[in-house]
């Protein structure tokens, strides 16, 4: 079996509506599990407070703004060598979802931002990369709408998301980068000195399982709902034709 | 219930009533979305098998 099988849209939506509602329950178990646990069933942070219960949405949001955009990099990439229609819509279809995620992650971090830092936004290199990707996904999805032939569309977006494929790294990289500004480094990474306390580690993973899960089954979805958009639009079109 | 937030009650629960708002109202749209599209696709085959 070859994963290129799953660019014919019957085959993908045949698929995937076998798989959604498993990965949608998934979803909501995870995200009710890690944030009933993170929010009632954790303790304060020493100098943080109550505000570190925040992070089960904060970090969570962040890392699937930024995967969105790269997963909409990879479907982009293949629609430009490959003219996979599906890969196409399945990168317009993450577009939204990656945008709330941005949103999230930029309403929290100024909600937490406000008592911590003082402020509730600074022009830190890792916030201004961040709110220019949001630009970006703003940008991407406007182009969708504006471009009538679903082929042009889909072409110009791809390049689009190329660029701002750098401020998907960016965002996530920021702070190595000019090691400046406000936020602070990864709190999650593969060197465990550099994570958060264990307390708050495990109900965190699950959130982020939560987040990642609700990601695929609302990008299953939509681009289920994509697939079947073209399909009206060129029936609609060969109907005016005859 | 709700563990004492403190003085930072504010921002927590504004942080979760956003997010839990912002991620309803995306679900939400989908399936509107999921369903207006499917019926709409249905009504346009059947028209097409009917005219031949």
């Amino acid at each position: 079996m070859s994963l290129w099988e799953y660019a014919n849209p019957v085959k993908f939506i045949r698929t995937t509506d076998t798989v959604l509602p498993w990965v949608s329950w998934l979803a909501l178990a995870c995200l009710v599990v890690g944030l009933v646990w993170g929010f009632f069933f954790t303790p304060d942070d020493f100098r943080q407070g109550s505000t570190v219960k925040i992070i089960y949405l904060h970090v969570p949001s962040a890392l699937m703004a930024i995967n969105a955009w790269l997963m909409m990099l990879v479907t982009s990439l293949i629609w430009i060598v490959r003219r996979h229609h599906v890969s196409a819509l399945a990168a317009k279809a993450a577009a939204p979802v990656g945008a709330t995620m941005t949103v999230i992650a930029l309403a929290t971090g100024a909600i937490w931002g406000q008592p911590m830092w003082g402020t509730w936004w600074a022009w830190d290199p890792r916030l201004t990369s961040f709110l220019i990707l949001f630009l970006f996904y703003l940008g991407y999805m406007a182009l969708w709408s504006a471009i009538e032939d679903d082929d042009t569309a889909a072409d110009l977006t791809s390049i689009l998301c190329l660029v701002g494929s750098v401020f998907a790294l960016l965002s996530r990289y920021a702070v190595n980068f000019w090691n400046q500004g406000l936020h602070q480094g990864a709190s999650l990474s593969l060197d465990k000195e550099e994570n958060v306390a264990d307390v708050f580690y495990f109900p965190l993973l699950v959130c982020i399982a939560g987040f990642v899960l609700l990601f695929v089954a609302l990008v299953f979805l939509r681009t289920q709902t994509e697939i079947r958009a073209r399909r009206t639009r060129a029936l609609l079109a060969r109907e005016q034709r005859a | 219930m709700i563990p004492d937030l403190g003085k930072y009650a504010g921002a927590v629960l504004s942080s979760y009533a956003v997010s839990l708002a912002l991620i309803v109202l995306l679900v939400a749209l989908s399936l509107w979305r999921a369903r207006r599209v499917r019926a709409e696709l249905e009504r346009v085959e059947q028209r097409s098998k009917r005219n031949g």
